[in-house]
């Protein structure tokens, strides 16, 4: 809509603006500058064109990274969406208890990474951990540090753990948002408990659902530091994820060049990849509207 | 005194405004009348500076003041919805606007207090807007409005969402309150007899066009088109198929009435007949009363009316008659029609020959 | 189909309820006859909207029975009554197709699709939306939805009751007509019991056989809309029902007299001597503006509905309102407010009080 607008205003953005740019602008100029030249310390710099960006795809190991990180992706969301949803259905509606419940669930959110990672590590551990002398007792091969579908479980139920509140959360928000009168339609419709779901809960939750799937993309497609803290990216490079490949190329190797390149590449998959997911879902809405 | 001059409202491709020009005199009360989308809300948002016409020129009191910010103008509007600050009193609520424009404490407590007054909320001063029924809620809103004492007022269907008598007491208010006030007070409403109780100018809207703009009651009696004729009925207006031959009014089959004095002179030749469901008649109360027959379809009670929902051939018509009549649904009946009520429309919708008893009054 | 039946239903909010007053719904019993078409006419917060959710199974009552046919269904769910209800605002499955939207209930009852589909033709044919069978219900217009939902309503042939909560909230005045003729075929053609809930007397006097007004959480009334027009039982019916409502004085009563102050007003019957506060009520239908009779009125305005004209005036600090049609003129000089004697009611304490027996002679 065309708005009226007091463009005096605009100057109260400027603080941000400036904030922005010093914080997030001029590192990411910096990191293309990296990118697209060579250097050798001092501040000198070469014309590298786009070698640094063949060199990064042609490496058989950031595509192993890359295959393994959509994978981990995949995994999660397949996990969190349905079982934060399946958790906001059971959740009383109001009282007491639903405000305890939150509460209790918004608990991992709270907690910094590299704790979770580390209380991971420790629980996990076939000696003294619960989990892991717990699995132990059935699956003797359980270990982290040698068995790379054990670390895999540890890291995606780690993520399941730390994350699915969110998803909860987003989802008890928005059944909380559906009118009374739907339930009692339903009901009177003689609905099953799968139809009210179904034709019901699931089309209105269409709108958070999106931006959980976004949010949980994002962040699972960029995790670094709980598995590095709990697999430091092994055993071999069963769990190393783009980000630790990154930080490793970067500061492991001191490959700039690459890792600029390579950063600036995550940075567009991550992009691209966002995009495309809301368009397949806000697509799926219109053509419910228009036909 | 506003004018809007030509306006043109086009937003993505879509236009909501097509060519409206209009002029609203101080200390006038103007109803927008419309179905929902006809584009009341849109006009209202150009006038108030929400939006800025893609095409035209609006006026204020002679100035231009397209593109003028909100904040500038010199307006107060009021919602279908009851929009108050929640967390402040009544009292607090009215005074706002006053605050805000940083009058002196003692004007603003005079005031507050007069409009609270005139809104009949001087008991609820101290309450919370929660704690009020929706008719009071309203009531604060409208008071916050007044006492802004704002050049032109905007009420977008303002008793929209209140119990029938409690929209019937505001409703009855509503008219003093504009009296007492010397600004430009535009109303929306859906229901046409709204527009007629406020008792002021009517602009009937369809499909983002004023059809016709003037007092409510001249409108209402001599509607330009067949547009503002249904817009401005409840119930619906009522249409047949007519032909005029020499001084006689000809249809159906052989059926026909003299021609009254509006429609003697026009030329020979196909109309579109029409009348008001209260003009139809049970009885032939009046010589020369036209009589039709058509299938009852439905009867509805009020208890002092009878409507009658008929089909006449294959036009759909809905008759007011006084008094309970319980009639057999599905019968063929007989209603009357004294021509003086009839209106004639051209072939493409315009008025030809307004009802005789429309010229008496 | 079933006989509803209210015994001693009565419903409080409160665990500890002191007495009547802490009854959202006071004791009452009523019963609604097989295939009836019924409303609840009353004001926000008269517990109509209680008693309905009571009715469907939503809300279980403090004490009393709600009887189907023979069947107690009070300790029953909603699922279990067999019920359809239509609600304030349209509900559809929106990604559902209108088709699907219809078969839904029946799909849920594992009826035979054959059977399904013809009877979502039928009720499709009846709603007037065979042509838009197979869109997706989202995008649809609001009548279209409430429609829609109207349909779901009809489409299972078992169900004891159909309940509407304020149907016709949101759709424009043209629309409910044809939504409320609509309405009654489908009642005259399928002959469900329908229960109807609205603080709109127009909408509940034209849908329903028998209007039950509700007041502080008692029926105040239950009768045709002619009983409650020219009878009102208490004088809240008077003031609720009509537009404006009846006109009501204090009056001192003995045998066929009225006496407002000085005026002595005839009645059409012998009424006693009442004791208590005595009110005598008339409609603005059967008052009339005359040179003498009657009582001395101020004329404050006359306001032009279109079909007639409500005259407003004052008798000392009561307000009296009288209804012309829309061609009478006002005589000159006409002061007085002259009632028929016929259509003057007596009340004490607010109820209606019957002439004495025998005595009318």
């Amino acid at each position: 809509m065309r708005k009226v607008q007091n463009n005096g205003a605009w100057l109260l953005v400027l603080p941000v603006f400036l904030l922005v740019a010093f914080s997030a602008v001029i590192p990411l100029m910096t990191v293309v500058n990296y990118a697209f030249n060579d250097s050798f310390g001092e501040n000198e710099f070469f014309w590298n064109g786009f070698d640094w960006f063949k060199e990064v795809i042609d490496s058989d190991r950031i595509r192993g990274a890359l295959w393994r990180q959509f994978l981990f992706s995949a995994i999660v969301l397949l996990i969190e969406i349905p079982l934060g949803i399946a958790i906001a259905l059971t959740l009383p509606k109001r009282g007491f208890w639903a405000s305890l419940v939150l509460v209790l669930l918004a608990m991992p959110l709270v907690i910094p990474w590299n704790v979770v990672g580390t209380i991971w590590q420790v629980f996990a551990r076939g000696d003294i951990g619960l989990l892991g002398v717990v699995i132990t007792s059935f699956w003797a091969d359980f270990n982290i540090g040698r068995d790379p579908l054990s670390a895999w479980i540890v890291v995606v139920m780690m993520d399941v753990w730390h994350w699915t509140s969110l998803v909860v959360l987003l989802a008890y928000a928005g059944l909380q948002a559906i009118p009374e009168a739907y339930y009692q339609a339903g009901r009177i419709d003689q609905a099953s408990r799968w139809a009210i779901f179904r034709f019901i809960e699931l089309p209105k939750l269409k709108g958070v659902l999106l931006i959980a799937v976004l949010l949980r993309f994002m962040d699972s497609f960029m995790i670094y530091t709980e598995p590095f803290v709990v697999t430091g990216g092994g055993p071999g490079q069963a769990t190393t994820f783009l980000s630790i490949d990154l930080v490793k190329t970067a500061l492991g190797q001191f490959d700039l060049g690459p890792a600029a390149a390579f950063s600036l590449m995550y940075f567009l998959v991550v992009l691209l990849m966002s995009w495309v997911f809301y368009t397949v879902m806000t697509a799926m809405d219109v053509e419910g509207g228009t036909q | 005194m506003l004018e809007l001059d030509g306006i043109e409202l086009v937003l993505d491709g879509q236009t909501f405004l097509s060519r409206t020009d209009l002029v609203l005199e101080r200390g006038t009360l103007n109803v927008l009348l419309g179905p929902t989308l006809a584009g009341k809300t849109s006009l209202m948002r150009v006038m108030a500076g929400l939006d800025v016409p893609t095409r035209g020129e609006i006026r204020w009191n002679g100035k231009r003041v397209n593109g003028d910010r909100v904040q500038s103008r010199d307006v107060a509007m009021v919602y279908q919805q009851f929009i108050n600050y929640p967390a402040m009193t009544v009292y607090d609520n009215i005074a706002s606007p006053l605050r805000i424009k940083g009058r002196p404490a003692a004007e603003i407590d005079r005031k507050t207090r007069a409009v609270a007054e005139l809104m009949k909320l001087t008991p609820l001063l101290d309450r919370r807007p929660q704690n009020l029924s929706g008719g009071q809620q309203q009531r604060c809103a409208l008071a916050r409005a007044l006492v802004k004492e704002a050049g032109l007022v905007l009420l977008d269907e303002p008793l929209a969402n209140l119990d029938y008598k409690l929209r019937e007491e505001l409703r009855e208010e509503m008219p003093r309150i504009f009296e007492q006030s010397g600004a430009i007070f535009v109303y929306a409403t859906t229901e046409p007899e709204e527009a007629l109780l406020l008792n002021g100018n009517t602009a009937t809207m369809w499909q983002g066009r004023v059809t016709q703009f003037g007092r409510s009651t001249q409108v209402y009696r001599n509607p330009v088109d067949v547009t503002t004729a249904r817009v401005f009925s409840d119930p619906p207006f009522n249409f047949w198929q007519v032909e005029k031959r020499g001084n006689r009014i000809v249809f159906g089959e052989g059926q026909s009435f003299a021609t009254t004095a509006p429609m003697a002179a026009l030329p020979d030749g196909p109309y579109q007949a029409g009348f008001r469901a209260a003009h139809l008649e049970l009885h032939q109360h009046r010589a020369g009363a036209v009589a039709f027959t058509c299938r009852l379809i439905v009867t509805e009670i009020t208890g002092s009316e009878t409507f009658l929902h008929l089909e006449h051939g294959a036009d759909r018509w809905v008759g007011v008659v006084h008094g309970v009549h319980d009639l057999a649904p599905e019968s063929l009946m007989s209603v009357w029609l004294d021509p003086a009520h009839c209106y004639l429309f051209g072939p493409e919708g315009g008025l030809c020959a307004t009802a005789a008893y429309a010229m008496r009054n | 189909m079933a006989r509803i039946r209210l015994d001693n239903l009565a419903h409080t909010y409160m665990t500890y309820p002191r007495d009547d007053r802490d009854f959202a719904l006071k004791p009452m019993n009523v019963e609604w006859e097989d295939g009836g078409a019924y409303a609840l006419l009353g004001a926000s917060g008269c517990g109509k909207t209680t008693l309905l959710n009571i009715i469907s199974g939503l809300r279980a009552p403090s004490q009393g029975r709600v009887i189907f046919g023979d069947t107690d269904v009070t300790e029953c769910p909603t699922a279990e009554r067999n019920i359809a209800q239509v609600f304030q605002f349209p509900v559809v499955y929106d990604t559902m197709t209108v088709r699907q939207n219809l078969a839904f209930p029946l799909r849920n009852r594992g009826m035979d699709p054959t059977r399904i589909r013809n009877r979502v033709q039928q009720i499709a044919k009846v709603i007037g939306m065979e042509a838009e069978l197979d869109r997706k219900a989202r995008g649809l217009t609001a009548d279209a939805k409430q429609k829609i939902s109207l349909g779901r309503g009809m489409v299972r042939e078992d169900v004891n009751a159909i309940l509407f909560d304020e149907p016709l909230t949101v759709i424009d005045p043209q629309m409910k007509w044809e939504l409320r003729t609509q309405l009654r075929r489908l009642h005259q053609e399928f002959g469900h019991t329908m229960i109807y809930v609205t603080h709109d007397q127009t909408e509940a006097l034209t849908f329903a056989d028998k209007v039950a007004v509700m007041f502080e959480g008692r029926i105040a009334q239950l009768g045709t809309p002619e009983e409650l027009f020219r009878k009102p039982q208490h004088t809240f019916v008077g003031y609720f029902i009509g537009s404006p409502g009846m006109n009501l004085f204090e009056a001192e009563v003995d045998g066929r007299q009225a006496r407002i102050g000085p005026h002595v007003i005839p009645l059409a019957a012998d009424y006693g001597r009442p004791e208590g506060r005595v009110q005598i009520g008339i409609r603005p239908e059967f008052t009339r503006i005359a040179a003498s009779g009657g009582i001395p009125v101020d004329i404050l305005r006359i306001e032009d509905v279109g079909r007639h004209v409500v005259l407003r005036a004052r008798h000392g600090g009561v307000a009296v309102n009288a209804i012309l049609s829309e061609e009478d003129t006002l005589a000159e000089g006409a002061t007085h407010a002259v009632f028929d004697p016929a259509e003057i009611g007596v009340f004490v304490d607010g109820w209606r009080r019957d002439p004495v027996e025998g005595a009318s002679a």
